[in-house]
């Protein structure tokens, strides 16, 4: 029996103008997984995720690779917790691609060629080498999107957080996403409202109510039991 | 927008595009004070430097015609102030002004065409600009076009929505385009953070000197220094 | 009132070059002590608000707008010294890619609008405190405009550009109406900022030190009457100026010799002009050639 990679237990979290954004969250990632966080806007997933990496810290416990998220283990924790956040023009804020995807190997403390090497490394990775000197700014979402990947692999993680990784993606870009994730060895936790992209990937799934886990199951399962898609209800139009 | 245009440039292919900025910068500043301590009585001198910038316009297969024509940006201003030497009995400064801010404006335009923004900063910091400096330039070039194009698309709204156009309306756009970019920072801070970021900004190796480097730096400081001496020895 | 390149007299523009580079440079210590990198994003992206700022238009009568110029909006949202940074970057990028300004004359335009522009319209919220904060917005923009306006005049006229009497006022008169223009502006902003987040109007920028405030106040308004001395008294005055506080001959002639006649040389004697043209031209070889034997020297010691 092996030890989950990430271990939850009772998280709480409160933000600053009073909203319990979590009140009580039990999660394990185990190695090998894949699991989509599902749930309404505002149910906590995205916050849930900010605490995996220590970049928000709540009461209850919060475990990575057996070492407790705390201050001084945020360094660990940052380079065994891959976060890939909604918006690529956040985490894309080097003047070049290159040098962008080097950032995280840089902060570990690599020297200027080994992590240009891991740099390289990672935009094969996910087919994007022919963007290493361009500028963020003249990239496509979809090219955008990889190479945000790119410079969370260049860290080597050992579990990878994507926050909706499909927004902006048009079908095309999405079946580029979910090969390239596919050929990952990481376990992986997505946050997503695309149950297609979830049912693609996912080998179980939870669902975010108010703060709190209330379900967990199969993808299809979970989809069906909150009647989670766009038409459920009403009838098809075509 | 026009620097997008410029940014589009500055990728080009060339034998300017490809020396070094540092040299290219040096080369830059030889210029300028070349030009700015000419004066309307050294009109050959003045000429020359035209030539050189033809040349280095030349070598660089930028569009001539569209760059001359941004250059042109600074004549309204010295055109005005031209207009009032030629009142005030001073034709010949009037001249000086025109020639010298628009061949200035010409040179800029000509290493800021053939060099993408990023280099440039890296040459300014190893002439010693301090870093903070530069990464400050690197991040609102970087998030320049991101804003900008968030401002035109409130704007379309606004105009979409019928709207005029008042004041009260365009303090509110602001308004929230400033809570937007104060958001934006605070979420580019955390994926910093998110990649281990500890207070340095870390930065890749700066690239090799080649002797065509250096070539050129000495044919473009040489002949800038050999017109300006020209210049003061034969008026 | 971004001065371009061949405005200023040599003097005044390198002169401003070499002061404004140390100012920079313990700013930009400050701030990077104070903040360390990880201030970098917020005074990024606010510098690329401040640009797309001056995209919106503020309708303010019969076909005319304004647009917001954003000194005392920085000062006043990251604080003096951050907000003089921010500014010298959005020079910087305005003369090398908009071309909104010369390169040479970055150090006047540096001057003027990130470190006297900045301070001026930082020194209202620093006075007023955290409670009239639109007030103290409206007096900063004011203030900023009406600075920047006096020193770059100032810069102008000392380097010999000529500005007739009626044209001084006139552009002293627009100013003055951009200044109105600006603070109200600012003021707007300041307003529609804090009806969108209340707790930012009580937040404290940055505060100064109460006897720096005054010292710099004091500064200020001393810069602030000396530049409208300046530009009150027509190119001729600085002339009878520099006889009545005693300047020697030679420091008159140099005073004066950017003026009115161009064929006179900024020595008096010509043949020193020639000379002087020479060595500089060699002392510039000479410079630079050291430098490129440095990075040769580097980039080698790198392999």
């Amino acid at each position: 029996m092996s030890e989950p990679l990430i271990d939850v237990r009772g998280l709480r979290f409160r933000y600053d103008d009073g909203t319990q954004a979590l009140d009580g969250v039990d999660f394990r990632l185990w190695p090998g997984e894949t699991v989509a966080l599902l749930g309404a806007n505002g149910s906590g997933k995205t916050t849930f995720v900010l605490h995996l990496n220590g970049l928000l810290a709540g009461e209850g416990e919060v475990w990575v690779c057996g070492v407790p998220v705390e201050k001084k283990t945020l360094a660990d924790v940052r380079r065994r917790v891959g976060l890939l956040f909604q918006d690529p023009d956040e985490q894309l804020f080097m003047p070049t691609v290159i040098e962008d995807v080097a950032f995280g190997p840089l902060n570990l403390g690599l020297n200027t060629e080994q992590a240009e090497k891991r740099a390289r490394e990672a935009l094969s990775q996910v087919g994007a080498s022919a963007a290493a000197g361009r500028a963020p700014y003249h990239l496509s979402a979809g090219e955008k999107r990889r190479v945000a990947l790119a410079g969370v692999l260049a860290m080597e993680p050992e579990i990878l957080v994507l926050d909706e990784p499909t927004t902006y993606l048009d079908p095309p870009g999405q079946r580029d996403l979910v090969r390239c994730l596919h050929g990952l060895p990481q376990a992986k936790i997505l946050v997503t409202h695309d149950t297609l992209f979830a049912a693609a990937l996912a080998t179980r799934a939870v669902f975010f109510e108010r703060g709190r886990i209330v379900a967990e199951g199969a993808v299809r399962e979970i989809v069906e039991k909150f009647s989670w898609t766009p038409g459920a209800g009403t009838k098809p139009a075509g | 927008m026009h620097h997008v245009t410029l940014d589009r440039w500055s990728r080009g292919e060339s034998v300017l595009h490809r020396r070094d900025a540092r040299v290219k910068v040096l080369a830059l500043a030889a210029y300028l004070v070349a030009v700015a301590t000419l004066d309307a009585g050294q009109q050959l001198a003045l000429v020359a430097c035209g030539a050189l910038l033809a040349a280095g316009l030349l070598a660089s297969r930028l569009p001539a015609g569209a760059l001359l024509a941004r250059a042109a940006i600074v004549l309204p201003f010295s055109g005005v102030f031209a207009i009032f030497s030629v009142l005030g009995g001073q034709p010949g400064r009037a001249v000086e002004l025109v020639e010298k801010s628009y061949l200035s404006a010409c040179a800029v335009l000509l290493v800021a065409g053939t060099t993408p923004l990023a280099r440039l900063m890296g040459a300014l910091e190893s002439l010693h600009v301090p870093r903070f400096v530069v990464l400050v330039v690197q991040f609102i070039y970087r998030y320049l076009f991101v804003v900008s194009e968030q401002a035109q698309h409130m704007r379309l709204a606004a105009l979409s929505r019928g709207e005029k156009g008042s004041f009260r309306a365009a303090a509110g756009a602001l308004a929230v385009l400033f809570a937007r970019s104060e958001a934006r920072a605070e979420a580019v801070y955390r994926a910093m953070a998110a990649r281990g970021f500890s207070g340095r900004i870390p930065q890749l190796g700066t690239p090799q000197l080649h002797p065509a480097d250096a070539a050129f730096l000495i044919a473009a400081v040489g002949a800038a220094a050999i017109i300006r001496i020209a210049a003061g020895v034969f008026s | 009132m971004h001065i371009p390149d061949g405005f200023l007299a040599t003097p005044v523009w390198a002169g401003l070059d070499a002061t404004a580079a140390p100012a920079v440079a313990y700013l930009a210590r400050r701030a990077g002590r104070n903040f360390d990198e990880g201030r970098i994003p917020m005074l990024g992206v606010m510098g690329a608000f401040v640009f797309a700022a001056q995209m919106i238009n503020f309708p303010v009568g019969v076909g005319i707008s304004g647009h917001l110029l954003g000194g005392a909006l920085l000062a006043q949202t990251l604080g003096p010294s951050a907000a003089a940074v921010t500014m010298t970057a959005i020079l910087a990028i305005q003369a090398l890619v908009f071309q909104d300004g010369g390169v040479l004359a970055l150090g006047a335009n540096v001057w003027n609008m990130a470190l006297i522009g900045v301070l001026a319209g930082y020194l209202p919220l620093g006075a007023l405190g955290c409670g009239r904060r639109r007030l103290a917005a409206f007096l900063g923009g004011a203030l900023s405009v009406l600075a920047v306006a006096v020193v770059a005049i100032a810069e102008l006229l000392v380097s010999g550009v000529r500005m007739p009497g009626p044209v001084l006022a006139v552009t002293m008169g627009l100013f003055f109406v951009t200044a109105l223009i600006e603070g109200a502006i600012t003021a707007a902003v300041v307003g529609a900022i804090g009806a969108v987040n209340p707790d930012w109007t009580s937040r404290p920028q940055a505060p100064l030190a109460r006897k720096a405030m005054f010292g710099l106040g004091a500064c200020a308004f001393l810069l602030a009457t000396g530049g409208i001395f300046l530009a009150s008294t027509a190119p001729d005055g600085l002339e009878r100026l520099a006889g009545r506080i005693g300047l020697g001959e030679r420091a008159r002639v140099l005073l004066a010799a950017p003026m009115p006649d161009y064929e006179a040389r900024w020595f008096s004697s010509a043949a020193l002009g020639k000379a002087a043209a020479g060595m500089a031209g060699l002392v510039l070889i000479f410079v630079l050639t050291a430098l490129l034997g440095k990075w040769l020297i580097r980039t080698r010691r790198k392999e």
